[in-house]
């Protein structure tokens, strides 16, 4: 089947079984590869991307499921103005180890600043909480997250 | 003397094992300082063109550890340039940059000097070019970011780069390093090197490779350890929509052990990862599981307590009289603790990328330890290990799983059979079930006390994984515990059941486990002794000290009482170590040295509902003179600690021989909200500085166990903690 997406505002066409997971025909077929795959069971996060504003899970998304809708990965983000001060927040706290997860998690962190521009600690770990860092950067990433909204970046949980 | 003083022979070997076996033996630091500046053009690690900009290289693979940012900043503190004149480039895998392994926390010990040493040496190098040019002796001249200077004129790196191209390398021994006062880029914090790459979601991991025609591959590997392949039907799957190609690979026809390389198994290759993932359910393969009947994780718990009751088969320490001492003592502590295996879980699924070519392999992989994938996939396919050109791609992750190279392997012979480039992408249902885990064990601790409280008598009985008759890979039992290094008569044994399940190396390996079980016994010791845990430890080793004075004060490598007793006293003063808590809340502090490092660390832990929750962990940390990129080494604490207490709930366990667990539903990793906030201290000293990629890790689970007990009562004398079970 072909199938007409919209991807990071342009149109990509592909031609595939209608229930491939939009993943692998983001990294596969279209060489957006920027979108890493963890674990393809919505489980990780490492595959987050955006549907219509909405963070999504590309590894249990058909693609047949996609068509119509505004497709932003992590190559197309810095397109949203709050999706570039959150790629700029995650340079200047260099949340970095190894960075597989980080995408998934600035696609997270920018869905959630979307709508919640000034989040509380516990709203950041509801949103967050998806996104598995195996290299646990997880200060960093709720700092930058902090960051990218103007907030002070102290911790606020309970000690 | 002493033995126990001067482990430094001990740990390196310790150190070679964790890197990957034997590869670290024989390796001195005067042979690794003579491969520092080769040939042309300038060497191995600095390039500086007639014409554009300097290249440093950085040769040890890139795991999350910063490598890439921290060994060319070695460099380029001696080499006179600024950060921002320079690029990095990632060395391939080759015998030439050898050693070149991610592993141990042995980077900056074995780097230290030599990248330094290549940067003076370029430097030098350069100057004299230059100071040719003019007729003048190079002590006369200046540098500053790149530009040569003398008497009022100038010559920049790059003018006179294919003059000193052309002189001898000077001796890295006669070469002056700039003292620490005057670094300009050493201790000075450099962001990750890739980041500005990674935000924007450009192809830089192995799984990321691309090779013009490559399709798409997975490998269907037997269902459980110790099973091998009958019979595959493949028709059925060869006519799924996408597919190009199926085969049944034996692991025989390769020459593998069923340890490091190839196992039996069906290869799929398609068009996209997806369509090869379809196919596999269409395959019929008929496996031989009697090889793996009866290794049950029920099973292995039930030979553990039958050979717990016996005499150890192996006595790994001997030292005084532990029965006599154990006898005598006035206090006696008995105590049976458990650890479960452990998989590493890498963010990236393992994958690899291979392009066999008339007169070379070319692969794309993500790997800590390149040069033994060299061998084996050279091994299985029967090629010169020279014909391999291996690019070292960014690892999504390293924790120890990519010292194996087994994944390297089935892509080669993969692509090999197939005549195509191939890019193989493990599950993480592949991963999990084919892992190299952290092996469990059984331990047995017993220690007595004198009327003072302090250690006289300490017996310890590991129980732990045997594989083909030997010690399972990583799974001998580490012997730095607390009480075996203070008290003055120690016996230490271990016996193994012998398992197929295939172990290694998980980030601080043996250390992981034994200072979980080490120092949650001498909590218990403390409180028998009716003491305050912190100041037990001090007693004991202010005792300890006054019998045996530390004699090789200046050796970094060496377990150095003074330095964990300061480590251990800096902590409980940032942490307010005796302050009253809250209801339900406790204190828990635990110290290990591991991979060089010196550390202690109190955790702060709240018990309700049956479970714990860290609120927070203080860490204090001694690696010496300098922490060469501070971003990165807090970066690296940080994720230590959390990953540690992650690790105290999970659990991999096996039914005939096959893992339970398969993907993170039902092998659950700690989340954002479970990470505790965490203060981190390095105490300077004057030693020279070690890594901490793993020493931070230990300590922080017997913190944490301590901690529990602290606040509610419970003793955590097994692995894993389940929700509920503190009630
Ligand atoms: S790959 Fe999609 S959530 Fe893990
Ligand atoms: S940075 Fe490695 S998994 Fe998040």
């Amino acid at each position: 089947m072909a199938y007409k997406l919209n991807i990071n505002g342009k149109t990509r066409e592909v031609d595939v079984d209608g229930d491939m997971p939009l993943l692998w025909v983001l990294r596969d077929e279209l060489n957006l590869v920027g979108t890493k795959f963890g674990c393809g069971v919505a489980q990780c996060g490492a595959c987050t991307i955006h549907l219509d504003g909405e963070a999504t899970r590309a590894c249990i998304t058909p693609v047949s499921s996609v068509e119509g809708a505004k497709i932003t990965t992590i190559e197309g983000i810095s397109a949203s103005k709050i999706g570039a001060k959150v790629q700029a927040a995650w340079l200047e706290v260099d949340v970095m180890q190894c960075g597989y997860c980080q995408a998934g998690q600035i696609m997270s962190a920018t869905a959630l600043l979307t709508q919640m521009p000034k989040p509380t600690d516990a709203q950041i770990d509801e949103a967050m909480e998806g996104n598995i860092c195996r290299c646990a950067t997880y200060a960093r990433i709720r700092q930058a997250i902090k960051q990218a909204a103007g907030m002070a970046t102290a911790d606020t949980r309970e000690v | 003397m002493d033995d126990r003083f001067q482990p430094s022979r001990r740990l390196f070997l310790q150190a070679g094992a964790a890197a990957g076996g034997g590869l670290m033996l024989g390796i001195g630091f005067g042979a690794q300082a003579l491969t520092v500046i080769p040939d042309a053009p300038l060497g191995l690690y600095v390039i500086v063109p007639s014409s554009g900009r300097i290249r440093l290289v950085s040769k040890n693979p890139e795991i999350g550890q910063g490598i890439k940012t921290m060994m060319p900043m070695l460099i380029a503190e001696e080499l006179d340039v600024t950060w921002d004149q320079v690029d990095i480039v990632q060395g391939e895998g080759a015998v030439k940059y050898e050693p070149q392994f991610a592993g141990g926390s042995m980077a900056t010990p074995m780097n230290w000097l030599p990248m330094r040493q290549a940067g003076a040496a370029a430097r030098l190098m350069l100057v004299t070019a230059a100071a040719n040019r003019w007729g003048v002796k190079p002590e006369d001249c200046t540098v500053k970011a790149g530009v040569i200077s003398n008497s009022g004129r100038t010559l920049s790196y790059t003018e006179v780069a294919t003059e000193a191209s052309r002189l001898p390398v000077p001796d890295p021994a006669t070469l002056k390093l700039k003292d620490a006062k005057d670094f300009a880029i050493i201790g000075r914090t450099h962001k990750g090197y890739d980041s500005p790459r990674i935000v924007r979601g450009e192809p830089i991991f192995g799984i990321d490779a691309r090779v013009n025609g490559m399709v798409h591959a997975v490998f269907v590997r037997p269902p459980a350890f110790g099973a091998k392949l009958v019979s595959a039907d493949i028709e059925a799957a060869r006519a799924m929509k996408g597919v190009k190609d199926v085969f049944v690979l034996k692991a025989a026809d390769y020459g593998d052990d069923w340890m490091h390389g190839l196992k039996d198994g069906v290869a799929i290759l398609a068009s996209n990862t997806w369509y090869a993932r379809q196919a596999r359910e269409a395959l019929k393969v008929e496996w031989d599981l009697s090889g793996a009947a009866g290794h049950t994780t029920e099973l292995y718990a039930t030979r553990a307590a039958e050979l717990m009751n016996g005499a150890p088969v192996k006595v790994t320490t001997d030292q005084g009289k532990a029965d006599e001492a154990f006898a005598a003592a006035k206090t006696k502590v008995t105590a049976d603790y458990a650890a479960p295996f452990l998989p590493h879980v890498n963010m990236e699924p393992q994958n690899c990328t291979v392009h066999v070519q008339k007169d070379k392999v070319e692969i794309w992989a993500p790997t800590q330890l390149p040069g033994a994938g060299r061998d084996l996939v050279a091994k299985a396919l029967g090629v010169a290990p020279e014909s391999l050109v291996i690019h070292m791609e960014r690892c999504g992750g390293g924790f120890g799983r990519r010292l194996e190279n087994d994944y390297m392997v089935e892509a080669a012979v993969i692509a090999k059979k197939a005549g195509v480039p191939v890019k193989l992408t493990w599950t993480r249902e592949d991963d999990i079930a084919n892992d190299y885990f952290r092996s469990g064990a059984n331990l047995r601790m017993e220690g007595g006390l004198d009327e003072t409280g302090r250690i006289t008598a300490f017996r310890q009985h590991a129980v732990t994984y045997s594989r083909g008759g030997e010690v399972a890979q990583g799974a001998n039992v580490d012997a730095r515990g607390f009480a075996a290094i203070v008290a003055p008569n120690v016996r230490m044994g271990e016996s193994y059941i012998e398992t197929p399940v295939t172990t290694g190396y998980l980030r601080a390996p043996a250390s992981n486990l034994l200072a979980y079980v080490s120092e949650a016994f001498v909590d218990e010791l403390a409180h028998a002794a009716g003491q305050d845990p912190v100041a037990f430890r001090l007693a004991q080793i202010e005792a300890h000290l006054a019998a045996h004075p530390v004699t090789e004060a200046g050796n970094p490598w060496n377990y150095n009482p003074e330095r964990m007793r300061d480590v251990i006293r800096i902590v409980a003063e940032r942490s307010g170590w005796g302050r009253k808590m809250p209801e339900g809340v406790g204190l828990g502090i635990g110290c290990y040295f591991s991979h060089q490092g010196h550390f202690a660390e109190v955790a702060q832990v709240k018990v309700a509902d049956g479970f714990f929750h860290v609120q927070k962990v203080w860490v204090v940390g001694d690696i010496g003179s300098t922490i060469i990129n501070p971003t990165h080494a807090i970066n690296q604490v940080e994720g230590s600690v959390i990953d540690g207490i992650g690790e105290m709930s999970g659990e991999i366990t096996f039914v005939d021989g096959a893992v339970q667990q398969s993907n993170f539903h039902d092998f659950p990793m700690i989340r954002m909200p479970q990470a505790p906030q965490i203060d981190v201290h390095f105490h300077i000293t004057g030693f020279s500085p070690t890594g901490v990629g793993e020493p931070a890790l230990p300590p922080v689970v017997p913190a944490v166990a301590n901690a529990i007990f602290a606040a509610c009562g419970k003793r955590v004398r097994s692995l894993p903690i389940r929700p509920g079970s503190l009630a």
